[in-house]
């Protein structure tokens, strides 16, 4: 498959007549599927997506500058990731793949925590353990994030579950990429959460690659949406690139799944606008012209023209915004940075509730013994 | 005290858990109205209802993974699977997040739960219901790993695995599920685990075993001893992290070493096992370690009693370790 062929699948997709699409290219919003924000939202999610995408920014030059190890960003997806999460209700849960730190910061994470986690230094929520981008935050009811493709989707459906079993209303909404529905528990988790009927959202971010891997070698389905119909699930597909949208569709899969009604799979439509990580270099496989299209559908910007044109948000105030996070960005790195590593000990703790006797002897052992000639910290 | 067997006890242990604390729920396959294909759940269904023993869709991957889900909510899912030889499906579950959970979150999340599946060889069901897969468990920071031998073990060690704070894999020894029957108590006690029991005492050999082969082993000692050879059984209980103290105390007194298991020689837990004594009682060996194990090849069917580490297999050994000099 050329990557001229997979462009033209792939935007004849977002013109598909299926998509759900609220923000029109002129800034109207389409009042059938409206959710109806206020000024003060539209305006906070916006504030949201420029810390998403500055934040971005920044881990790749550290990365660049070999400050820290690794990124895996959201450039482009933002709505599709802020969107969904800002649908949810206070007492519903994110299952994350490894893509959405914004909706993790959304939800209450501290931007401190997350940056101590690209360090790995003493005060990272996950105590060092685990790359950057792998962090948890329960405080936001955000699960913890693992590498292997999709193990969060069942999880997600047998916390529903038990949510559904013990009599709360609680919906759990779980992340994974278009390349996740190929895995085993893509399957797994729509089948059982078809049969019990679990509260559970699964948002498909289908940006368009699986690393190298254009949708058209995960699937011979026209969607990912239409995956649903086997397990009795419903699939709706929308422009993930359009933040009213994705928060409509969201919403109403929310609804459905606290009304007892079962779960839903969204497929939201978005692109991959960087590489699939710091380690990945997209320039190998995909060619920069298929970029143009996306770019003029960039998520931040759409809603910048809207905010435009409604006046809700000036110049000024876009600079002091930026001028702001970046002042911000530089500090709580800069307290990163010099923050310790996590202790020798630690290493041993959380593998049990207690240590057993085994792990006592090798941290005795690693204690007494000569260091790394050349570590990280 | 009442006699039970193996699923009993253990029937009797799930039942009395469910009562006491609704955050446990059964789940897997047929384990709900059939009561499993060994029984083992049996009546739990009609008494704690379709939520609590749940049949689910037949996937070993979703099982796990859901349990993990649950697990994460704050239920204590006791999840099976029909067969340990159909565990694979669900190892990345197990391996890459139940094992994982709490140390990869810096401790704010566990994934608790007791995985309950039958194990091991000698009833006639062929390389797919017959394996056991210890080592693969072991070999995972992260799990505790148990096999009982008896039913009052089983009952003890599968209540202290449900109070457990960490995940357990908790293994069955399926060919001796009904042969082995014993003095149960009624009601609730726990066996601890991580502790092993030697259930016989002898001065010349140390003999490990566990599961259904405890009993390979000990016949094989009765027999040495018609020959005057006193050899020590230690019934390991707990796999991993094994009770090493009472493997090197059994190990000083006699001097010599023979581990038995079901599951392939090669990197097998008796592996293990041998350096474990090598590194902490190496000067107290009079005679090399030996293993009397399953053979690396794929369990086979018509002559598995060949492949079986059973009493004929480890008396020999038992008698040449101890006389070597």
């Amino acid at each position: 498959m050329t990557s001229a062929a997979h462009e033209s699948i792939y935007t004849a997709a977002l013109s598909d007549d299926d998509v759900v699409r609220v923000l029109g290219p002129d800034g109207s919003l389409d009042a059938r599927n409206d959710p109806g924000l206020s000024p003060e939202e539209v305006v906070h999610l916006y504030r949201h997506m420029v810390l998403t995408r500055l934040v971005d920014d920044r881990l790749v030059t550290l990365q660049r500058q070999g400050r820290i190890g690794f990124h895996i960003g959201s450039l482009g997806e933002e709505a599709a990731i802020i969107g969904s999460a800002y649908a949810l209700r206070k007492q519903d849960w994110l299952f994350p793949c490894y893509r959405e730190f914004g909706a993790a910061l959304l939800r209450g994470m501290q931007l401190e925590r997350y940056i101590d986690n690209m360090f790995g230094n003493a005060n990272d929520p996950v105590k060092g353990r685990q790359m950057p981008d792998h962090y948890t935050c329960k405080a936001a009811q955000f699960g913890s994030v693992s590498s292997p493709i999709g193990t969060q989707i069942t999880q997600a459906v047998g916390f529903a579950w038990a949510a559904k079993i013990q009599k709360r209303d609680l919906v759990a909404l779980t992340y994974f990429g278009e390349g996740a529905t190929s895995s085993n528990e893509f399957h797994n988790g729509l089948n059982f959460a078809g049969v019990f009927k679990a509260p559970t959202v699964f948002l498909c971010r289908n940006n368009g690659w699986a690393i190298s891997v254009p949708t058209e070698r995960q699937t011979a389905s026209r969607t990912f949406a239409e995956k649903g119909v086997a397990y009795g699930v419903p699939g709706v597909r929308v422009d993930g690139n359009d933040l009213f949208a994705v928060i409509a569709v969201t919403r109403d899969a929310i609804r459905r799944a606290s009304a007892g009604e079962g779960p839903t799979l969204i497929e939201a439509i978005t692109y991959r606008m960087g590489g699939h990580s710091t380690s990945d270099d997209p320039t190998r496989y995909r060619d920069k012209s298929l970029l143009d299209p996306w770019a003029d559908r960039d998520p931040l910007a759409r809603i910048k023209r809207y905010l435009d044109k409604q006046g809700w948000f000036t110049e000024a105030e876009e600079q002091k915004l930026r001028t702001e996070i970046d002042a911000r960005l530089r500090d709580v790195v800069e307290a990163a940075e010099k923050t310790p590593a996590p202790s020798l000990e630690s290493m041993f703790d959380d593998v049990y509730a207690s240590l057993p006797w085994h792990l006592r002897e090798q941290r005795a052992e690693v204690l007494a013994g000569p260091r790394a000639p050349s570590a990280h910290h | 005290m009442t006699q039970m067997n193996m699923v009993q006890a253990i029937n009797d242990a799930l039942r009395i858990a469910m009562r006491k604390d609704e955050r446990v729920v059964v789940m897997g396959e047929d384990v709900g109205k059939v009561g499993g294909v060994f029984r083992v759940t049996s009546g739990l269904y009609d008494e704690f209802g379709d939520a609590r023993v749940v049949d689910t869709p037949l996937s070993e991957g979703g099982i796990i993974g859901a349990a993990v889900g649950m697990a994460l909510y704050g239920m204590i899912p006791v999840p099976e699977i029909q067969f340990s030889d159909f565990i694979w499906p669900a190892y990345d579950q197990i391996v890459s997040e139940v094992a994982k959970y709490r140390y990869r979150s810096g401790g704010e999340y566990t994934s608790k739960m007791v995985i309950r599946t039958p194990v091991g060889g000698g009833i006639r069901g062929g390389h797919y219901h017959s394996q056991h897969p210890e080592a693969q468990f072991i070999h995972v920071a992260g799990l505790k790993v148990v096999c009982p031998s008896n039913p009052y073990d089983a009952k003890g060690m599968l209540l202290a695995s449900i109070a457990d704070p960490d995940p357990v894999l908790f293994f069955e020894p399926k060919r001796v599920y009904r042969a082995a029957k014993g003095d149960v108590p009624e009601g609730e006690y726990t066996v601890p685990l991580e502790s092993a029991a030697v259930v016989r005492e002898g001065r010349h050999v140390t003999v490990i075993a566990y599961g259904a082969m405890l009993y390979e082993a000990l016949d094989a000692a009765q027999k040495a001893a018609e020959q005057g050879i006193e050899a020590e059984v230690v019934d390991l209980r707990t796999l991993w992290p094994v009770d090493i103290e009472t493997i090197i105390a059994s190990v000083k007194r006699t001097g010599r070493l023979i581990i038995v298991h079901e599951a392939p020689k090669t990197c097998g837990f008796g592996s293990e096992l041998v350096s474990l004594v090598c590194e902490k009682a190496f000067y107290h060996l009079e005679a090399p370690p030996v293993r009397v194990t399953g053979y690396d090849t794929p369990f086979p069917y018509t002559l598995e009693m060949e492949y079986l580490p059973l009493s004929h297999r480890i008396l020999p050994a038992i008698l040449d370790t101890a006389r070597a000099v």
